[in-house]
């Protein structure tokens, strides 16, 4: 239990998606000019993150790792090595999941299916749930680990883009030079906020 | 965008309408794998390849798609084509390929090559989408090794892996700016950039949406 709730706040802190690794970087300058469609496409990374990461792990111990189609009992599976096939099926199941839980939602929760509108099919290709997903690949966890570093993953995420909003709109009413205007200054403020999360770096749990 | 020369789809994306400083696409990558130059240097090199060949591939079956699969069969392409750059980087470069972990991976869903796929090569010819695919390549490349000169030259002392300021741990003169070496650093770089394209290209600069009112009564004030 301690294991996991460690993992928790590693993945929402020390390692915060956005501001120690730079995922999903695209959306998150574009979508945090509002804090309230701040929040919605958090949310969304969010769930995605919580149900993607998962399932792909799923996906890598049980067809893509060497040795993962023993349980087929086909003989001569055993040395079947089909890693490389890796990003491919990745990005195919995120495109999927991401696709079902759009018509899910629509069908079951429109109140939420409303309020996420234009987010969830743009979350396809956001940086995070990839980059979430190759994390879990790379650090070779377990089905548990993966259900709690992609929930943690994805608040983390939610977490700084609220954050980001907040500051941006108190930042239209200062007095910005006019090359710095929007775009500039909105990097140099994450590039702050990123300096402040550095400050959890070294923590050990 | 609208005439769609050879010479244009390849200049303009560097400095008139760079993907990273005006369109905001691409920065995942652009910010984590700048903190030496030859780690730029292979980054650069990948994406120029992976999207140069997605655009043209793209363009050569854009007639045959149907638009309501087209991002799927993009992704294929796309996700193909990475999959082609990581296996030639661990065969070939393995160290360089722990270095950039998961970037690589990530090039898959680097809005530039998705972006300039969905947007250019999906109506144009195979040979134009393949320049303008190049084009922005470059125009990304043109970033990453800007912020990767400067992260390694004053982070290190050095460009390439060669010194150039004499670190003072080595009996040298240069006190190295460990901030540089941080990811922050790469936002603040980046910010800057983009402030001196934009004073460069006037027509780039955001319109205020709250500008502040001239100051009516300056006497009283003062």
């Amino acid at each position: 239990m301690e294991h996991y709730l460690s993992l928790l706040v590693a993945a929402v802190f020390v390692e915060n998606m956005a501001l120690a690794f730079f995922l999903g970087m695209c959306t998150f300058i574009a979508v945090s000019k509002k804090v309230s469609s701040a929040i919605g496409l958090g949310i969304a990374v969010i769930t995605v993150l919580t149900i993607t990461v998962p399932v792909n792990n799923l996906i890598l111990h049980y067809l893509l790792a060497e040795g993962a189609l023993t349980w087929t009992g086909i003989s001569g599976t055993e040395n079947i090595d089909l890693t490389f096939l890796g990003y491919l099926s990745y990005i195919g199941v995120i495109a999927a999941i991401v696709q079902i839980l759009e018509m899910f939602l629509d069908k079951y929760v429109p109140a939420l299916y409303n309020a996420l509108g234009v987010f969830l099919p743009l979350i396809t290709v956001n940086c995070a749930i990839l980059g979430g997903v190759l994390f879990m690949a790379e650090r070779n966890y377990n089905f548990g680990e993966s259900v709690v570093y992609g929930f943690g993953a994805g608040l983390g995420w939610a977490l700084a883009i609220a954050a980001l909003a907040g500051i941006r709109e108190k930042l239209k009413y200062s007095d910005v030079p006019a090359g710095l205007q929007g775009l500039g200054i909105t990097f140099i403020t994450v590039g702050l906020m990123s300096l402040g999360f550095m400050s959890f770096s070294g923590i050990q749990l | 965008m609208s005439a769609a020369t050879p010479k244009g789809v390849l200049t303009t994306p560097i400095f008139k309408n760079n993907p990273i400083a005006l369109q905001i696409l691409g920065i995942c990558s652009a910010l984590a794998v700048t903190t030496s130059m030859s780690v730029s240097l292979v980054m650069t090199m990948a994406v120029i390849f992976v999207t140069a060949f997605s655009s043209m591939f793209v363009s050569l079956i854009r007639n045959h798609i149907p638009s309501s699969i087209r991002i799927i069969v993009q992704m294929t392409i796309i996700a193909s084509l990475v999959i082609v750059v990581d296996q030639i980087l661990k065969a070939f470069a393995y160290e360089m390929s722990k270095q950039l972990s998961v970037f690589v991976g990530l090039i898959i869903t680097n809005c530039i090559v998705m972006g300039r796929a969905e947007g250019f090569a999906m109506t144009n010819p195979p040979q134009l989408a393949f320049l303008d695919g190049v084009g922005n390549g470059l125009g990304y490349g043109f970033i990453l090794m800007t912020v990767g000169f400067v992260r390694e030259l004053l982070g290190a002392g050095s460009v390439f892996g060669f010194t150039v300021l004499q670190p003072i741990q080595d009996g040298g003169w240069y006190v190295p700016n460990g901030l540089l070496l941080l990811p922050p650093s790469a936002f603040f770089i980046i910010g800057l950039i983009i402030w001196a394209l934009r004073e460069t290209h006037p027509e780039q600069v955001e319109e205020n949406e709250f500008k502040m009112k001239e100051n009516s009564q300056p006497k009283e004030a003062v």
